[in-house]
């Protein structure tokens, strides 16, 4: 479960990204984090993954007080998230099972345990046949189908992505999108930030809106702009 | 830590220093040249302090007996300059047996024929254990009942704690430069391995890898470039040491030096490398990865 309460962040710069944000997402929930650039929607994600401290507020991540956690602590909250880019952020000199299994790999699993857990990730998202290619021998699809493969393989309680359609077509953008609800209705928590409306609103799905640092709107009714 | 993970690790980091092979390879050479000049700095100044040790042990004091004393009165006064702690040993020279050592230095002895040793006095040739209080030891002497006079050479025993000084403090310098170059060489080669990186080292973060799996690979690669070299190091200072002392004593005609053979030193010099290699190698990566990895 996620629970923000009057979260602020300001940057070094003194910009203000968040400026009083507070929201629940409940375990097994699928929600679209939308928002005009700059509004404040990957300061929320650096947020929830430690990466940043909130200036003020609290936040309770999978189990974590964000707002006081010891850095040691900070890995074993993180294994709780999967991220997802849009740049898909995969290493380019190992293979789609290498860069899967990787990540299990550095969080100390075993042989045996990656043995028989990255084969079904890579099921999952439909590359099977594609273990041995190399990252640029895929489809940019395909790609954000590794990195997701990759997100999941350590079976988080939840799965962050931010805009991981932006580099894609609108037919590989749904699928994707398809995909993650697919993973959601496994019972993974799904967040999806994301500035495909259309696509938003093909799926009846919660919508937080952000705007200059706040929610402004936060419903299953959909999102429409005049952005 | 599970074996497994240690298994992982290791290999990730022997991966680093074959993966970056000209990089490592630099890393090695420099830091095998520093290891070089510094083992034979310290070699050197050791052999110096022996030679110059074996010197000093031949300045002696003198120390002159009253020549109302008979022989076995002087002979006792001998025990007691050897219950002064710092006195090595006191050899006993009778009068008669001083007169002969001095005629026979004299290029003429002719000239001294008929010198009766009456006038001179017996003395003790006292050897010191710490040459640098020689003035203290010396006052003590002057302190004995039937010591009248004593002569010593301050200024040898000052000359030579002057050389030791300098040759050791020279040598500290020049390792302490040293160690700092190595631990340089080493910590930029790491520098360079978590740049190359940086990519896979972002994704363990954003997995939840813990600080100390990502540290250990790069720690491994620092440690094997130091202990590498110092193997490297090892057994190149062996060979030219062998090879210069050879040359020495054939050169040596006068027997001037004596040099220690290198088996004497060698599990010394052995563990001072692979020391100074694993403090160098782990220590060199450590600095790159606390700048690198901060939060
Ligand atoms: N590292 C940073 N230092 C200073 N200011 C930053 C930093 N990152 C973001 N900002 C500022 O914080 C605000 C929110 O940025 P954020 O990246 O959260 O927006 P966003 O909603 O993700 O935008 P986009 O849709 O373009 O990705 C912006 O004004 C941005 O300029
Ligand atoms: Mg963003």
């Amino acid at each position: 479960m996620i629970e923000l309460k009057d979260v602020e962040l300001t940057y070094e710069t003194g910009t203000k990204a968040l400026k009083g944000v507070t929201l629940t997402i409940e375990d097994g929930e699928f929600v679209f984090l939308v928002g005009p650039s700059g509004s404040g929607k990957t300061s929320i994600i650096k947020l929830m993954t430690s990466e940043l401290t909130p200036t003020a507020g609290t936040m309770f991540v999978n189990g974590f007080h964000l707002e006081s956690i010891r850095a040691r602590d900070i890995p074993y909250m993180r294994r709780t998230i999967g991220v997802i880019f849009r740049d898909f952020r995969l290493i380019a000199d190992k293979t789609v099972y290498e860069n899967v299994s990787f990540a299990m790999r550095v969080i100390g699993a075993s042989d045996a345990e990656i043995k028989k857990r990255v084969p079904y990730v890579l099921e999952l998202v439909g590359l099977e046949n594609k273990g041995r290619r190399l990252p640029n021998e895929l489809s940019g699809g395909e790609q954000q189908r590794v990195a997701i493969a990759r997100a999941l393989v350590n079976n988080p309680s939840m799965i962050i992505a931010d805009e991981p359609t932006g580099n894609l077509d609108p037919q590989r953008s749904l699928e994707i999108m398809m995909l993650l609800e697919q993973i959601n209705s496994l019972g993974t928590t799904v967040m999806v930030v994301t500035h495909a409306m259309e696509l938003v609103n093909r799926f009846t799905k919660r919508v937080i809106a952000i705007d200059d640092g706040l929610i402004v709107s936060d419903g299953m009714d959909g999102y429409y702009t005049n952005e | 830590m599970n074996k497994n993970n240690i298994g992982y690790l290791l290999k990730e980091g022997v991966r680093g220093v074959f993966l970056h092979g000209f990089r490592s390879f630099a890393a090695v050479c420099v830091t095998v040249a520093c290891l070089i000049i510094m083992g034979s700095f310290c070699l050197i100044s050791l052999n110096l302090n022996v030679m110059v040790s074996e010197l000093e042990s031949e300045n002696e004091v003198l120390a002159y007996i009253d020549e109302n004393y008979s022989e076995a009165e002087a002979k006792s006064v001998g025990s007691q300059i050897n219950m002064i702690a710092n006195v090595k040993n006191a050899v006993f020279v009778s009068r008669e047996k001083a007169l002969e050592q001095f005629v026979s230095e004299q290029d003429d002895a002719s000239i001294f024929e008929g010198i009766d040793a009456e006038t001179l006095r017996d003395r003790f040739e006292v050897t010191l254990v710490d040459n640098t209080i020689m003035k203290q030891t010396v006052s003590d002497i002057e302190q004995i009942n039937g010591v009248v006079k004593t002569s010593a050479h301050y200024e040898i025993s000052d000359g030579f704690q002057t050389v030791r000084n300098v040759l050791n403090l020279t040598s500290a310098v020049i390792i302490l430069v040293l160690l700092v170059v190595s631990l340089f060489i080493i910590s930029n080669t790491v520098k360079l391995a978590l740049y190359d990186r940086k990519e896979e080292i972002a994704i363990m973060r954003m997995v939840g890898a813990t600080n100390s799996f990502i540290r250990l690979p790069f720690i491994v690669e620092g440690f094997l470039l130091g202990i590498i070299g110092s193997v490297i190091a090892f057994f190149i200072e062996w060979g030219v040491y062998d090879l210069l002392a050879e040359r020495i004593e054939a050169m040596d005609t006068l027997q001037l030096f004596r040099i220690i053979p290198f088996t004497t030193v060698l599990p010394f010099v052995l563990v001072a490398y692979l020391i100074t290699g694993f403090l160098v190698g782990v220590m060199g990566s450590m600095l790159s990865i606390r700048k690198f990895l901060q939060v």
